[in-house]
């Protein structure tokens, strides 16, 4: 097929409001990667070592795996057009094997790439106004919001309009872009924190004050990886216009205090743990007091502009009526993986990527280029991408969804198991990542498989599983209702089990049920969990409320019994 | 060492000076450590570490005449919060040089952050440090 009529959009009109690149912003893209064509060239003839290089690549999106390169390609705050998704399929071709795998960053991961085809791959995402920008390295990383934004009922503000400010203060920052470590920020415009902003670096909650003006509550310090740690709020309201000096005075104080010398203790979390939240927040408030606060002040006519760009075209005026099909199998559907947006007789449906037995948050070429078919015919040509490892189609009518389910179902991608058990995150792990002590993805095809009666799924309940690889947790498994660690003991993988972790508005860290289990023996032990639960459950409890209700004891007592 | 000020060579007026040799009449540039200790009058430049705290920032805004910022490493970015201090939070308006371990890669994020000369090793290919300047069209922040 012709490149050009790939990237044929649809009409205005028929269309999502989107932030869309104007010429400069492609202008800028383009001067990248022939920077980076640069960059590559002086690295292949020495010029550069290593050792320099490596930071410049890192932030082109570009790490070295176990076996290959892997280019990490931001999805700014998970937002898609479908025309993007087609050019990932494009690159998904022409530099993977045909496949591409979603994160829990809401960023798309290929890998096999070559590095003398890295900037021509960069090129070929910037056709399509897509890079792989501060993906990697001690930068900011791409700002992640709630899936649902823009359409959830229970939005106060879309935050992607923030997001999207975030993400233009946050590229190629001259003074943010060699700090201790990486820096994640996460943002929420809703009552329910769908973005996890406690465990982030910086989580910022949209609010509004009681005269309607719009401001942030600041969570600052919360991060998973081998130390983690629920975030401290900073601040209970910052207003719009000190959003840039006030996320700046905190990154300031972090680039000149954070730790450097040790790779494990230089994320933001250990500079507020060292000094205490006080005591970080006095610094930050004496660097927010002296700088020139005017020339940072965030213009509302430049919010005004940016929310423009998302406005929504003209829904149609449709009733919430309910949607029956013949297939009892569709009304499963349907509970499980769409939820109502905010404009009657509109939903948003959740494409699984956790079919059962497949790779979580894989996807194919192939299935992309259908998928952004489907977008462009049910949901105005935009797609989401999940921190959870989903796709969701955002804009679609109620009454598409029986023809809609059907052309899922025929790809694979209508498994109706959204939010539950087969729900996995699962990180790369040993079988791409350079860091990992065990395995993730066959753990995860394992228990999709012991748990693939979805009637059992659907008694079971509400479960997040969250699997990673080794202790920097990609995979959030701290946060997982049950979470799952890899690690190597004598060359050995086993796998260490968390309960009680939430992601959500209800943040907490699982707690170790107890000695770690071979890899023969996971499968069996989320098994003895899930029964122990529901043995114990009292009528409609779910199992987070139950593990709250009964503690770590009964779970220890039938996981190690036998013993 | 070349010295570069907007993407060109120029010639260096300031001399090193080390703690054990007097200062002289003309225009040396001393250690934080020095310059904390004896206060000299007249125009004197400074060299500071990436580890220089907001108080001694302070000090030398309010008193040196021009600043070397020591870069340890091409990935330790404290260099770019002194100088965007010096400019923004102390009003310091004399050269900020930047020294150490730097990259053409770089050059348009320490212009940004307020340096104005570049300190660079001898032999080193001008052409990225050119290039470097004029690349980007846009810039998405405030520069210092």
């Amino acid at each position: 097929m012709n490149q050009a009529l790939r990237l044929t959009d649809l009409p205005a009109h028929l269309r999502a409001g989107i932030y869309r690149y104007d010429s400069t912003d492609r202008d800028f893209l383009a001067a990248r990667v022939e920077e980076f064509r640069d960059q590559v060239a002086r690295r292949i003839s020495g010029e550069l070592t290593e050792d320099q290089f490596k930071p410049i690549r890192l932030m082109n999106g570009l790490y070295l795996q176990l076996h290959a390169y892997m280019l990490r390609i931001a999805i700014p705050y998970g937002v898609l057009s479908a025309v993007q998704l087609r050019q990932l399929a494009v690159l998904a071709r022409r530099f993977d094997r045909g496949y591409g795998h979603f994160t829990t960053r809401q960023n798309l991961q290929l890998n096999w790439i070559k590095l003398e085809d890295a900037a021509d791959a960069l090129a070929a995402l910037a056709e399509a106004d897509l890079h792989a920008i501060q993906t990697s390295g001690n930068c900011i990383r791409n700002v992640t919001t709630d899936e649902y934004a823009g359409v959830a009922r229970d939005e106060i503000v879309d935050p992607r309009v923030y997001a999207e400010i975030l993400r233009q203060w946050s590229t190629l920052h001259p003074e943010f872009t060699y700090l201790p470590r990486k820096f994640k920020i996460a943002i929420t415009g809703s009552t329910e924190d769908r973005a996890a902003v406690q465990v982030h670096d910086i989580g910022l909650t949209i609010r509004r004050d009681e005269a309607g003006e719009i401001g942030f509550r600041v969570h600052v310090g919360g991060g998973l990886g081998r130390a983690p740690v629920i975030g401290s709020v900073i601040s209970e309201f910052v207003p719009e216009a000190d959003l840039i000096a006030y996320l700046e005075a905190i990154l300031r104080v972090y680039n000149a205090q954070g730790g450097r010398e040790n790779i494990h203790k230089a994320r933001i979390k250990f500079l507020v743990r060292d000094l205490g939240i006080d005591g970080f927040r006095a610094l930050v408030d004496e660097e927010f007091a002296a700088m020139q606060r005017e020339r940072y002040r965030l213009d509302p006519a430049h919010v005004a502009a940016i929310a423009a760009r998302f406005a929504p075209p003209a829904l149609e005026t449709l009733a919430d009526t309910a949607i029956t099909d013949p297939d009892p199998a569709f009304a499963i559907w349907q509970a499980q993986n769409t939820r109502p947006n905010r404009t009657p007789g509109y939903v948003s449906v959740t494409l699984s990527l956790k079919p059962v037995g497949g790779i979580r948050g894989g996807m194919t070429a192939d299935q992309m280029d259908a998928v952004a078919e489907l977008a462009d015919t049910y949901s105005l040509s935009e797609l989401r991408v999940t921190h959870i490892q989903n796709l969701v189609l955002p804009h679609v009518r109620a009454i598409d969804l029986p023809v809609l389910w059907r052309a899922l179902t025929a790809l694979g991608l209508a498994t109706p198991n959204i939010g539950l058990l087969s729900d996995i995150i699962a990180c790369p792990g040993l079988d791409y990542c350079s860091l990992a002590n065990a395995r993730s993805i066959p753990v995860a095809q394992a228990l999709s498989a012991r748990f693939a009666d979805l009637a059992r799924q659907h008694d079971i309940g509400p479960l997040t599983l969250n699997i990673s690889g080794c202790i920097n947790a990609c995979a959030h498994h701290h946060v997982g209702h049950i979470g799952i660690l890899g690690v190597d003991r004598n060359g050995e993988e086993y796998y260490q089990v968390t309960l009680g972790g939430s992601a959500t508005d209800d943040a907490a860290l699982g707690a170790i049920v107890g000695p770690s289990f071979p890899a023969d023996g996971i499968v069996d032990a989320v098994e003895t969990i899930v029964q122990t639960y529901l043995t114990l459950r009292q009528d409609g409890e779910s199992f987070l409320a139950a593990y709250r209700r009964l503690g770590l004891a009964p779970f220890r007592e039938t996981l190690y019994a036998a013993a | 060492m070349p010295l570069l000020e907007q993407g060109e060579p120029i010639a260096d007026s300031w001399i090193a000076i080390d703690d054990s040799t007097p200062l002289p009449a003309g225009q040396g540039v001393i250690s934080l450590a020095r310059f904390l200790a004896d206060r000299p009058n007249g125009p004197v430049g400074v060299r500071i570490g990436a580890a220089t705290t907001p108080e001694q920032l302070a000090e030398v805004a309010a008193r040196a005449a021009m600043v070397v910022i020591e870069f340890p490493g091409t990935k330790d970015g404290r260099g770019f919060t002194l100088a965007r201090r010096l400019r923004e939070r102390y009003g310091f308006s004399g050269e900020i040089r930047a020294a150490g371990h730097i990259l053409p890669d770089n050059y348009v994020f320490m212009s940004r952050c307020g340096f104005t000369t570049a300190a660079v090793p001898e032999g080193t290919d001008l052409r990225p440090w050119k290039q470097a300047l004029t690349r980007f069209p846009k810039v998405y922040q405030l520069s210092a």
